[in-house]
């Protein structure tokens, strides 16, 4: 499968890119890793006339301590987060959340960036920066903002990125010694979560469980009410809106939510 | 557009579309026809090459992208005539069947054993996450990449 022809444009910079978005509108892409523009353009479902390429601006790479907070520059690849020593020490979850993308192969290429942008519900570092609280770092011709990870996911595929804006950096707190908990549930190798949890200090993040990466919000309050994480995790899929496939209907993944959430609760990974 | 890069130890310049797969350009192009094209949807693991030492899909890579980059694979691993040691141990342990992954999976397990020269069997089946056997001939093809390592390590200390 070969995807509709486009032009291709490497950019020197995260200024370069936002230019480059304004000259061509929504003509134009931006390429990263391209782990999931790549496939989708491949499938035609894709078919924009202008890649611009970002994954070598140097400005968008490292990663880096800013007080209570890493930030992660957009192009770091899945690899680099999951062997980073500062990552797996200031918050490990984020680290493990990034071994489990994919497969190594696609983890040497893919972006925190990229899959932050594509917001598939039921990927991993959607819901692992949703557990963590984080925020990312859009940049576009009217100037910088940051918005927090529970406001950037907006639909199915959706985010609060505006036309024209260039997610460059992500900042998640740093939780060295906060326990938390991570269950992928999946059928096969290299596949994505049917149901995905993500928890830590009293925050339960659920992947797969709506059009967006969810807060389970009454296991949350139940546990700081004082409920264990046993009687918290039967409230797990209160307030989600599970999708049905071949893999799940919408009664398995509320009964997967609640079996996971109590898994990840007790601080188990998978 | 004009792409320069190095395959197999191979300095390169061609004129490429821009929408051009890295295995297409390999296969094509260079004539190299060890990467296989498979499931063509970033699951099979057959198109394994290594970009700049870095296992990669290369169905799921432009050629633009490894612009100034360096890629090898399966015909640039002997050296002298002599077989690269995961080849040999592929050979050794009869780590295939068809043959259709093979190449793909000399070059993941080549790519696995530059991150990690000691890996469990349980590492080495989730480094092989992505390469599928279709004949499901893993049992051997683990057999080999520990080999591989062992030997690796039996030659350090000769």
């Amino acid at each position: 499968m070969i995807p509709a022809p486009f032009d291709y444009v490497q950019a020197e910079s995260a200024a370069h890119a936002i230019a480059l978005l304004a000259e061509h509108g929504d003509d134009a892409k931006l390429l990263a890793g391209g782990h999931s523009l790549l496939p989708m353009m491949k499938l035609r479902l894709a078919a924009p006339e202008v890649l611009i390429d970002i994954a070598r601006v140097p400005e968008l790479a490292g990663i880096t301590r800013d007080g209570d907070e890493l930030v992660i520059g957009a192009a770091t690849r899945h690899a680099d987060l999951a062997g980073s020593a500062l990552v797996r020490a200031q918050a490990p979850l984020l680290a493990h959340a990034a071994s489990l993308v994919g497969d190594p192969q696609i983890r040497h290429r893919g972006t925190i960036g990229g899959s932050l942008a594509h917001a598939d519900p039921a990927a991993d570092l959607p819901m692992a920066l949703v557990a963590l609280g984080g925020s990312v770092q859009l940049s576009g011709p009217d100037g910088a903002r940051a918005v927090a990870a529970d406001d950037f996911f907006t639909g199915f595929f959706e985010t609060a990125l505006e036309p024209g804006e260039l997610l460059t950096a992500v900042r998640v707190p740093c939780r060295p010694d906060a326990v938390w908990g991570y269950q992928k549930f999946v059928r096969r190798a290299n596949d994505w979560a049917i149901v995905g949890v993500a928890t830590i200090g009293g925050r339960i993040a659920l992947a797969n469980m709506g059009p967006v990466p969810l807060r389970a919000r009454a296991a949350e309050d139940a546990l700081a009410a004082g409920a264990s994480p046993a009687e918290a995790a039967r409230l797990a899929a209160e307030g989600t809106s599970p999708g049905e496939d071949i893999h799940a209907d919408r009664g398995y993944r509320e009964h997967l939510a609640r079996v996971l959430t109590r898994r990840a609760l007790d601080g188990e990974h998978s | 557009m004009q792409v320069e890069l190095t395959v197999n130890g191979e300095r390169r310049s061609d004129e490429v579309e821009p929408r051009m797969l890295l295995v297409h350009y390999l296969r094509d192009v260079c004539g190299l026809r060890a990467a296989n094209v498979g499931c063509d949807t970033t699951s099979c693991g057959a198109c394994t090459v290594l970009l700049n030492g870095e296992s990669v899909k290369s169905c799921t890579v432009l050629v633009a992208q490894a612009a100034g980059q360096e890629v090898i694979t399966t015909e640039g691993l002997a050296s002298d005539g002599e077989l690269h040691p995961v080849q040999r141990a592929f050979r050794a342990e009869h780590g295939l069947q068809c043959g259709f992954c093979t190449p793909g999976m000399v070059m993941a397990a080549i790519g696995l054993l530059a991150e990690n020269p000691h890996p469990t069997e349980r590492e080495v089946r989730e480094g092989l996450e992505g390469n599928l056997c279709r004949c499901t001939g893993y049992h051997n093809i683990v057999r080999a990449v520990l080999a591989a390592a062992r030997e690796a390590d039996a030659e350090v200390t000769a």
